[in-house]
């Protein structure tokens, strides 16, 4: 066999239809795959997604200019598929994952270690055969004079999800950082696997509660698409409002946590302040404060009314203003800029080669925001105006945050703008054999969800992508060179899910 | 900065009075501690949070206490960095199998008298992630269990509630 070159997605999808949900569909060989694999660490591609169905192994791919997204299959044979972390690192703790959930190995993977298996399980449904994960786990090996280690959780000093951090530091200096992860397991594709879409829904709605509206509107949006199932324009516009209402109480309060890192507690305490406030409003809006089980497949559950409404519009107004002046505190305090400027810098090609989304990503320069490079209603006609930074570092990632609070609330506005009287949610279509992914836009970056469906067994497949699955590992990378004391302003400023990445 | 401390002299407190004990936690705590010291922790109490597998919605209510609207430090609740500081466990989430040791070794680490509360529909019955081969149990099937404060999440002032009437007990 000649010797695999780089192969773009584009070359496959030429002469193909995208299914309804805007993603291409086919199978490739062996040679193509491992190609297209080769073809994303040369950046003429983005990895989405890598996960397994039944005897198949499914790649999602991206390539953001060209608007284009794709799913490619391979079969699965004899317990085996060509390896893409080989060629493609940010695929590796991905196989890993399907090794541990679902017993097929990746060719040429040279990680022995569980990744989420952490050699606890008694009894699993899937997958007998497979040799458990040993309980015990072995760092990468550090060498170098001086270096000592500091471990770190999985129960940490806040309050804060698990997770265990092994620092290898010389003096103050972090050499390496290993993180390890799935603590919070909690198996929950395989829970939704045979539900019904309504139970499913209140899963997907529990991945990781920060994100709750962002992951129960993406598994919505799967199963609407999927089974043709229009959504009442009115329900649009509200799920769009609680995204942007999600995304605003999520910055606001991540922005706190990182000058709190700082020691700069006033910030901290007038962006808790004002954190409340928008949950309260949430409350208030939409009968509860994370908004939790609110956008339901065919809908939403909840209507707001024209007061709720309107004091929503009110505390917009209340949210910029007190917002401006904290930023104004953070923008003219030399000392707290001193240590989030430089500080963490993830560089652009790092983050292009693992197509972080988010904060994280647009911080350093990858202008994806799937509410602008894969536009889904409402967002086809709003006017939003992507937030970019390039510097990578604390700082870059903070603006991100504060422009994207502006953007907010701008979008909040035009959509309540918009809110005509309406239907809330739609009768379900007959159910039928059907497959569908669909993205959205949470404040942490790009969930991605796919599932299929049966006529009579609802959710029988579904993968659910995090966007803290790409991030993570960058968060390693963020911290070489830099001070351990600065790793908690790291952290905050990547702000990943524990929940989401482990499932 | 300035405009900053001006706004909050003028603006006055954002903080709420206190939303006084819940009757059902008191029920529910009083009966649990009747066998227990009460007298040697005063009015006060050192927590510390575990997240056994908790989706972090848990967490970010939990965060909540301690904004200035809630501010439950002047209630003498506490949240500390170590369980050895700790007088309560406040635990979340079903109890991922992955995290059952980690449990059980903070539980062991705090010193007694301890008490453990169970914070939301997850840690009282593992709600939706019932069932899963993940999931070891809910947090009264690895740890003994003094309050259980439901919900989905628990908003902060059924949380504060909850956490008063176990202060309150303690020191009656």
């Amino acid at each position: 066999m000649k010797r695999p070159a780089p192969l773009a997605l584009k070359a496959l999808t030429a002469g193909r239809k995208p299914g309804a949900d805007g993603f291409f569909r086919f199978d490739v060989n062996e040679r193509d795959w491992i190609c297209l694999a080769l073809g994303c660490a040369q950046g003429l591609q983005d990895l989405l997604a890598l996960w397994t169905e039944g005897n198949v192994v499914c790649m999602g791919l991206c390539v953001i200019p060209d608007g284009l997204r794709a799913i490619v299959s391979h079969p699965i044979k004899k317990g085996q598929y060509p390896s893409v972390g080989l060629n493609h690192p940010p695929a590796l703790r991905l196989e890993r994952t399907i090794r541990d959930l679902k017993g097929p190995e990746a060719a040429g993977h040279t990680d022995p270690r569980g990744w989420i298996d952490h050699g606890t399980w008694p009894a699993r449904k899937i997958d007998q055969k497979r040799p458990r994960a040993a309980s015990t786990y072995t760092f990468l090996p550090v060498e170098g004079e001086g270096l000592h280690q500091i471990p770190v959780g999985p129960v940490h000093a806040g309050i804060i999800e698990p997770g265990h951090f092994r620092f290898t530091a010389n003096g103050e200096a972090v050499a390496r950082l290993e993180e390890r992860l799935g603590y919070v397991h909690r198996g929950a594709e395989d829970l939704i696997r045979g539900r019904t879409i309504a139970d499913a829904a209140a899963l997907a709605a529990r991945i990781s509660g920060d994100n709750t509206v962002a992951w129960s509107w993406a598994f919505a949006r799967a199963v609407e698409v999927a089974l043709g199932w229009k959504v009442p324009r009115r329900a649009v516009l509200l799920r769009a409002i609680m995204a942007e209402v999600e995304r605003l109480a999520n910055h606001i309060g991540d922005f706190g946590a990182v000058c709190n890192d700082a020691s700069v507690i006033v910030i901290q305490a007038q962006c808790m302040l004002l954190r409340e406030t928008i949950l309260q409003q949430a409350a208030q809006c939409f009968g509860h404060r994370l908004m939790m089980d609110r956008v339901i497949p065919g809908g939403v559950a909840v209507d707001l009314t024209a007061e709720a409404a309107g004091s929503l519009a009110a505390l917009l107004s209340r949210v910029i203003g007190d917002f401006d002046r904290i930023v104004a505190v953070y923008d003219e305090a030399p000392s707290l800029q001193d240590r989030t400027a430089t500080t963490g810098i993830v560089k652009p090609e790092l983050v292009a080669r693992f197509a972080a989304g988010g904060p994280v990503g647009r911080a350093s320069g990858r202008a994806c925001d799937t509410r602008v490079v894969y536009p889904y209603a409402p967002y086809d006609e709003l006017v939003l105006t992507p937030a970019l930074r390039h510097e990578g570092d604390v700082n870059a990632r903070l603006w991100i945050r504060v422009d994207e609070v502006h953007s907010s609330v701008d979008l909040i506005r035009q959509l309540l703008a918009r809110l005509e009287p309406g239907p809330l949610v739609a009768a379900a279509p007959r159910a039928r054999q059907a497959q569908a992914c669909a993205m959205v836009e949470s404040f942490r970056g790009d969930v991605f969800v796919s599932v299929t469906l049966a006529e009579a067994h609802g959710v029988v497949e579904i993968h659910l992508r995090d966007p803290s699955v790409f991030q993570w590992p960058l968060l390693e990378a963020a911290i070489e060179g830099n001070i351990v004391a600065d790793f908690p302003l790291c952290n905050k400023s990547f702000n990943c899910s524990y929940a989401g990445h482990d499932l | 900065m300035r405009s900053l401390l001006f706004k909050s002299l003028v603006q006055g407190p954002a903080v709420i009075a206190s939303p006084g004990s819940s009757e059902a936690a008191l029920a529910e705590v009083g009966a649990a501690l009747e066998q227990r010291i009460r007298e040697r922790l005063g009015r006060s109490l050192a927590i510390r949070e575990v997240d056994a597998g908790s989706c972090n919605g848990c967490e970010l209510e939990i965060h909540a206490l301690n904004n200035p609207v809630y501010d439950c430090e002047r209630f003498g609740l506490k949240f500390v960095a170590s369980p050895r500081h700790a007088d309560v466990l406040l635990v979340t989430g079903p109890v991922a199998w992955n995290m059952r040791q980690a449990l059980e070794r903070t539980y062991a680490a705090t010193p007694a008298p301890k008490f453990v509360v169970a914070l939301g529909d997850c840690a009282f019955d593992c709600h939706v992630f019932k069932g899963s081969y993940a999931i070891a149990g809910a947090v009264a099937d690895i740890i003994p269990v003094d309050l259980t404060i439901r919900g989905c999440p628990p908003p902060p002032l059924d949380i504060l509630r909850g956490l008063l009437a176990l202060a309150e007990k303690m020191s009656a």
